[in-house]
């Protein structure tokens, strides 16, 4: 039997369930006796609660119990904390205001979909029925919700105590006289104006939660769509119900897609939790998809002024970037992190640029919440960079691949070279930039590429044909790093492995799948380290009362920090069974090699399989002297630092003269994401990455009115990538294998999502030009209406459309 | 109150139901098939597709009470026994699911397309499932499920037919890839 699982593309094993319709989401779950939650919610951006009338709604059939603001903040619960914080430039803390969980009279609503009161009922239908007759007196307020605009004298205020809506400002790079220096000596500048849009992250799963107090036990149990059942756990316990962690489980079922928006802590989640106990009967809330376009935390909005500097030759001698990032109406739980950590601190990308500085204004609005999504940060750095460096070659007339390549960072591996320390606080790991840039070239030919990038125009279609390099941090993080950056919690992950008398193993992990394969992944791991069939390994996760802790599934984490704590507890059970091995076969531990599921005594055909060593442990008879019986072992991993993975995306697409209409006709991308456990899987998230980075540049963004209406609220009208929007993707991987984690492994979650959107607008751009047309930049997304008017436009003014 | 008789996985079901109900809802709460997921409000989304006298339709925008005297298929009805249906074992074989939730729905879509067009183009994979949405993957390997399915659908019909039957492909050696040239 071959045990070598690692690198293999074996099935899913998780498959079989979801295919024959046998998924077990929390939607669901039925319990006994369970009843159901609606919300009562603001169709308003900005309005003050003057009063709520219930009393229709409560003599409605079914109606169990209705709860408002007010009833929470006399239960004492003040609302949802934030994870992670940041400090003003002049050291005093962030604004913090409170996130409660229904506002109460008096207060005011802060986005549309604020939630102002709860009925519970029998029945789903029942609940919605009586929400709809609770009387609520709203008085309108001004609303914001551009963070520029937010920020000028006058703006409508969000919160009384965060004067001018500034939730907190904040630099970071070189000394900010050194880079406008470096700016002013050099022989060319790059200078662009970015809208980086709002996104909606939009798993298919809406939000699902049922809280049920169990008066027997005195014990919570909370199913949950969630990406980290431990961390709702902790944040739900000890900062927003203050009810003993030991008493309440959290369970994350099969959940359904996440990309970040399942990472956080929602109102409704402690919610249904503590009003279980009230009524003490299970709750269910399940959103709506239109409740979950006003709810689900947003990704990026940005809005940036970037400023690249070059000397005669080329070369990057600066870069300058003023960011203001909407952070919505509350702080999310990790939405400081955002457009600082994540961000700021990725503006070195693939390139020696030896001066750089970022200032950035984070910013309250009236909109909801915006934190992690895919990428998180990082490809809005990306962005910047790509853009500019793009818009130089074209302004330099350069070649954009002999730019880049001029530019980049040599390689190194980590081991024998050192890593590079950025300008922005990072030590890159390991990295060959120039191999990943070469192959994609490569496959499509550098000729191809510049016969593309000067083909004017065939059959009324402009031609064109873009690229983009990057690099991103993640295997998030080591804890005490992110500590002294602002972070609440460590950001290891624990592994449990229990190996059972008969030498089955059960491992417990702190990661959660939502759709990337653990169950599979994992396993193979496991296999592959004991020298066992994947079959004998069960992969258990998303259960807080059967894991011991976890941080769970975001940041291309799992496999890095997750399957580096569950190779950590293989190596103290292959320790621990070396030991009973050797007290077996009568001889000295060191004498002894494991290979293929059995140890055997160097030299001699002398061995005991790794269920015999098992069955030992647990039934310790003949036993060295001293040793503790059974064979379970748990760790914590702490990452030594990020993972940095990175790779080059090449678009070539196609521009209707007469519509301006784009369509995506090959997209190549060659990815670095170290080493590769389960190439099958690791496939699907570039896939899945690429086609939501695709989906920034040409479809996607939440729009809301100057009054704070979100007017695309639903996927009649919010456009994301279809399978006819989409070309079969051409991608193939370089392997630098990450130097300071067991496996090897960088992550490949975010890759794709993180280098394909600045790729496609380059390629449009590039065909713009190449049709005489001299846009500097279109917003995104590319609709055909705003690459039209750019076509009509062929100056060369920035096009804000 | 509507009194409604419908045959749903073979088994014959007569429920009141309110007039209001969707068939989705019908067929998740009352009958507890929970393999027909809900992803949105506006009939979008497509992952509460189930098969009605052996079309796809979107159960979320059809009343229980207009399934009355109908035969509905759900992805539970899909396989026989143990035996998957090509388009299932095709989305295991080419990794055509992540999460899952969309899945459903993409397989009783496509199902419907390979009983219309057995031998579809990868523009006619791409059209039909328009009204499905997938977050996760991006699309590549759904439509290699699909071609995969279509291409075992063959097989298995000629199989009958007594011809020779060719051995099916799996994901490291199956190349589908029909790249676009420009």
């Amino acid at each position: 039997m071959s045990t070598n699982y690692i690198g293999q593309s074996v099935k899913r094993l998780e498959d079989k369930r979801f295919i024959t319709g046998k998924g077990r989401y929390t939607d669901d779950i039925k319990l006994p006796g369970m009843t159901y939650a609606s919300f009562v919610r603001s169709p308003y951006a900005h309005a003050r609660v003057n009063s709520i009338d219930t009393s229709a709604a409560k003599d409605m059939p079914g109606v169990v119990a209705i709860f408002t603001g007010d009833d929470i903040a006399s239960a004492g619960i003040v609302g949802v904390p934030t994870g992670w914080q940041v400090n003003f430039k002049n050291g005093d803390t962030m604004k913090e205001p409170p996130h409660p969980l229904l506002v109460p009279t008096g207060s005011t609503v802060k986005h549309i979909g604020d939630p102002v009161a709860v009925i519970i009922a029998d029945s789903r239908e029942a609940a919605f029925d009586a929400s709809e007759l609770v009387e609520v007196d709203w008085e309108e307020l001004p609303a914001v919700v551009s963070a520029l605009k937010a920020t000028e004298e006058g703006a409508p205020q969000v919160h009384p105590d965060a004067p001018g809506n500034l939730a907190f400002d904040w630099e970071i790079g070189n000394p900010i006289d050194e880079v406008n220096e470096a700016i002013e000596q050099s022989a060319h500048v790059t200078t662009l104006e970015f809208v980086n849009q709002r996104l909606v992250p939009n798993a298919i799963e809406p939000r699902a939660y049922i809280g049920h107090y169990d008066e027997v036990s005195d014990k919570y149990t909370l199913y949950t769509s969630t990406q980290n059942p431990h961390l709702i756990r902790l944040l739900m316990c000890a900062f927003v119900l203050g009810i003993p962690e030991h008493k309440v489980r959290v369970l994350g079922p099969d959940v359904g897609g996440g990309f970040g928006s399942k990472i956080y802590h929602y109102t409704e989640e402690a919610l249904v939790t503590w009003a279980s106990k009230q009524i003490r009967r299970p709750i269910k809330w399940t959103e709506t998809r239109s409740e979950a376009f006003m709810l689900d935390a947003h990704g990026r909005d940005h809005i940036s002024k970037a400023e690249m500097g070059f000397d005669a030759d080329g070369n990057i001698k600066a870069l300058r970037i003023k960011t203001y990032a909407n952070l919505g109406a509350y702080l999310s739980t990790f939405a400081p992190a955002v457009p600082t950590y994540l961000h700021g601190t990725l503006l070195q990308g693939l390139y020696t640029t030896p001066k750089i500085h970022l200032e950035l204004s984070a910013v309250f609005t009236n909109t909801v919440a915006v934190d992690a999504y895919r990428g998180a940060g990082r490809p809005e750095a990306t962005y910047l960079l790509e853009r500019l460096i793009d818009l130089a070659a074209l302004e330099m007339d350069r070649d954009p691949i002999q730019l880049r390549k001029q530019n980049f960072i040599p390689s190194f591996d980590g081991v024998e070279q050192p890593g590079y320390q950025t300008q922005v606080a990072l030590q890159y790991d390991s990295g060959n930039y120039h191999g990943v840039l070469d192959r994609a070239v490569e496959m499509l030919g550098y000729e191809e590429f510049r016969r593309l990038q000067q083909e004017s125009s065939r059959n009324g279609k402009l031609i064109g044909v873009g690229l983009s390099t990057y690099i991103e941090a993640c295997g998030i993080a080591p804890s005490a790093v992110v500590g002294a950056l602002g972070a609440r919690a460590g950001l290891y992950e624990s592994a449990q492995v229990r190996v059972q008398p008969t030498g089955k193993v059960s491992v417990y992990t702190g990661s959660h799948s939502h759709g990337q394969g653990h169950v599979t992944t994992f396993a193979q791991v496991v296999a592959d380290k004991l020298g066992i069939a994947m079959e004998d390994i069960d992969i258990i996760h998303g259960d807080s009362d059967a894991v011991a802790f976890g941080m769970g599934t975001y940041g291309s984490r799992s496999l890095a920090v997750g399957g580096s704590a569950i190779v950590k507890s293989i190596e103290k059970v292959l320790e621990k069974g070396a030991k009973i091995a050797a007290h077996k076969l009568e001889c000295s531990a060191d004498d002894l090699e494991y290979a293929e599921g059995k140890w055997t005594v160097k030299g001699t055909d002398k061995s005991i399989s790794f269920g015999d060593v098992a069955l030992t442990a647990y039934v310790p008879h003949v036993y060295p002297q001293g040793l503790e019986p059974g064979l379970d072992f748990s760790s914590f991993y702490d990452p030594a630092n990020f993972t940095y993975p990175f790779g080059c995306h090449i678009a070539v697409v196609e521009v209707d003269k007469e519509t301006g209409k784009v369509k995506l006709k090959r997209f190549i991308a060659v990815d670095d994401v170290g080493n590769v456990i389960n190439p099958m899987i690791v496939d699907g998230q570039i896939h899945g990455g690429l086609a939501q980075g695709i989906g920034q540049a040409l479809l996607e963004e939440a729009i809301y009115d100057e009054n704070g209406q979100l007017t695309n609220g639903s996927y009649m009208d919010y456009a994301m990538p279809r399978a006819d929007d989409l070309p079969m993707f051409e991608i193939e991987r370089q392997v630098t294998p990450c130097p300071h984690n067991p496996l090897g492994v960088k992550g490949a979650g975010e890759a794709g999502c993180i280098g394909s959107t600045p790729a496609v607008v380059n390629a449009v751009i590039n065909a713009l030009w190449s049709g005489g047309h001299k846009v500097k930049d279109i917003r995104m997304p590319l609709t055909s209406e705003r690459v039209w008017r750019a076509m009509q436009s062929s100056n060369s003014t920035i096009t804000q459309s | 109150m509507t009194k409604i008789s419908v045959t749903v996985n073979g088994t014959a079901q007569t429920h009141e139901v309110e007039p209001r109900q969707l068939l989705v809802y019908y067929l998740r709460e009352k009958l507890g098939l929970t393999g027909t997921h809900i992803g949105c409000d506006t009939s979008s989304c497509g992952a509460c597709t189930v098969h009605m006298d052996g079309m796809a339709v979107k159960s979320c925008s059809i009343l229980a009470v207009q399934a009355d005297g109908c035969e509905i298929t759900t992805i539970e009805g899909l396989a026989k026994g143990d035996q998957l249906h090509p388009v299932q074992e095709g989305f295991k074989e080419c990794h055509g699911l992540q999460c899952g939730f969309c899945t459903p729905g993409m397989i009783m879509s496509a199902t419907d397309l390979l009983q219309n067009n057995p031998d579809p183009t990868e523009e006619d994979i791409r059209h039909a499932l328009e009204g499905n949405i997938c977050r996760c993957t991006g699309y590549h390997n759904i439509v290699r499920s699909i071609q995969w399915a279509a291409e075992k659908m063959k097989t298995s019909a000629r199989a009958l037919d007594g011809a020779p039957v060719s051995t099916s492909p799996v994901y490291a050696s199956v190349n589908l890839n029909q790249q676009q040239q420009v």
